[in-house]
């Protein structure tokens, strides 16, 4: 580690060998449907409730992943895997079938970047050969959990974004042709008194610019080196709130920066207010469209933003602030010159 | 940029958009009108038919409770409410949809933990201060009443 700093530069960077991103039909009607693996028409998956219907998502994903890759399922060392759902259910149902040592995680909307960073790290340091990191969210379990009953008639805020039906699956192994991860950087919480559950882009957005300025600070790379900063998922607000303050403290990311829960959706056609959310968002597109962009040389060099609300409907109710949190992944389709930077992680 | 609490809330309130309020009320008023238009026809219709009045003004909420039970079950008021607003939810179409929609959801739960104990979910408050609120006004009315003001 350097120096305090919390960046954890990966000696042996593991290489993204396989992944499968699975959406609901919304997603697939959006500006990236064509980049996404596999969708259904009908959200429910086959199923007969809307949580196993986010299970089998995630079900679907991971099988897609490993066929991908050509991986049987007892070379996978672990899993790393969760979901907004209660206790993780979605996950722990989801991937109940693959007979893998499973970790479950809750990062909230930031689970894709959290999964894929303990991933990288058990891999680059050799506790694994193979680990998986899986996500998923699915628009109608989320609304009965955090919202209100899918049938019932109100109106949404302006601020509200939409969370996104979409699970992902991404594999990192020791070897591999890339693209690797090099870095990443876990998150700090930070809170800044939002408690309106209805602007999660404004309570997020202070987590990931307190991140990307820490990364900026210490790993010595500026943000031009980047094809693309990607944040998941603060949406219009929080796109536009994190732009603004990294600006401000002289970080200019507004060429390279857009946000997962503005990709998804088409902002002008498919009435989602503020944009998407939920683990499947970025979780879908990292391992969809932006797998796909490094594959077709697009994208050589990204850093990935994971962004979660940490809340809960009982802590809002009680007049809780929303903290956010904010993980940092970073993508590259060649491996670092010097080994890494010789700031290594031991286990 | 190191905000305080305070500060940042009013400057992501400064980023955040407006619900278009006169829109809204626009929309309100003319669902709302039509809903109660609609209402009025029924009530007509009874009467028309040869039902007391009494009964009439029963039977007349009774239809529009069931007409948006009806929607709700096709799924298609969560769509018109999105565009009314306060225009579906004032009359007692909202509360009809109040109840059906958390029946509906919970049904996968079981009909004791799911849709019995959860149907009241969004309407129960209002059942409950709307029945609070009717016990202090019967007390107010009832000195009111004796006391020669009403």
């Amino acid at each position: 580690m350097a120096g305090g700093s919390q960046l954890l530069r990966i000696q042996n960077p593991p290489s993204i060998v396989s992944s499968a991103a699975v959406v609901g039909r919304k997603e697939f009607e959006g500006p990236l449907g064509a980049d996404f693996d596999l969708h259904a028409d009908d959200d429910k998956f086959g199923m007969d409730t809307w949580e196993k219907a986010e299970s089998e998502m995630q079900r679907l994903a991971f099988g897609l992943m490993l066929k991908k890759g050509v991986i049987k399922e007892t070379d996978v060392d672990a899993i790393f895997a969760g979901d907004l759902l209660n206790q993780c259910t979605g996950s722990s149902f989801g991937l109940l079938d693959f007979n893998i040592p499973y970790f479950g995680l809750y990062g909230a909307c930031s689970t894709m970047a959290e999964s894929m960073m303990l991933a990288a790290l058990m891999v680059g340091n050799g506790v694994f050969q193979r680990a998986a990191a899986v996500c998923s969210s699915h628009f109608c379990s989320a609304e009965r959990q955090f919202r209100f009953p899918i049938e019932y008639g109100g109106q949404r805020t302006p601020t509200s974004q939409w969370t996104v039906t979409g699970a992902g699956a991404m594999l990192l192994a020791k070897d591999g042709n890339g693209p690797y991860v090099t870095e990443v950087m876990p998150g700090i919480s930070v809170q800044k008194g939002v408690k309106d559950a209805n602007n999660m882009g404004a309570a997020m957005a202070p987590a990931a610019v307190d991140t990307l300025k820490r990364y900026f600070s210490c790993s010595g790379a500026v943000p031009e080196d980047f094809d693309a900063i990607l944040t998941g998922d603060l949406g219009q607000i929080g796109h536009e709130i994190t732009a603004e303050m990294l600006y401000a403290v002289g970080f200019n990311i507004k060429k390279m920066y857009n946000d997962c829960g503005l990709m998804i959706y088409s902002a002008k056609t498919q009435d989602v207010h503020a944009g998407g959310s939920g683990c499947g968002c970025s979780g879908s597109i990292m391992c969809g469209p932006v797998m796909k962009r490094f594959r077709n040389g697009t994208y050589n060099n990204i850093l990935f933003i994971g962004t979660g609300a940490l809340m809960s409907p009982g802590s809002v109710q009680q007049g809780m602030p929303i903290a956010g949190i904010a993980h940092l992944v970073r993508i590259s389709s060649t491996l670092p010159a010097c080994g890494g930077g010789g700031e290594g992680v031991s286990p | 940029m190191n905000l305080d609490p305070k500060t940042y809330e009013k400057y992501a309130k400064s980023h955040a958009k407006k619900s278009p309020v006169l829109k809204d009320c626009a929309c309100a008023f003319l669902v709302g009108g039509v809903i109660c238009c609609i209402a009025e026809g029924i009530y007509r219709l009874y009467l028309h038919l040869g039902m007391p009045e009494v009964n009439v003004r029963i039977m007349t909420p009774v239809t529009i409770v069931a007409l948006a039970a009806l929607l709700t079950g096709l799924g298609w008021f969560d769509k018109i409410a999105k565009f009314a607003g306060a225009g579906t939810l004032v009359p007692i179409t909202g509360f009809a949809n109040a109840v059906v929609s958390p029946a509906i959801d919970t049904k996968a739960e079981g009909f004791v933990l799911g849709v019995g104990a959860k149907m009241f979910i969004i309407a129960g408050p209002v059942i409950v201060y709307g029945t609070i609120a009717s016990v202090i006004w019967g007390v107010i009315y009832y000195f009111l009443h004796n006391g020669g003001i009403l």
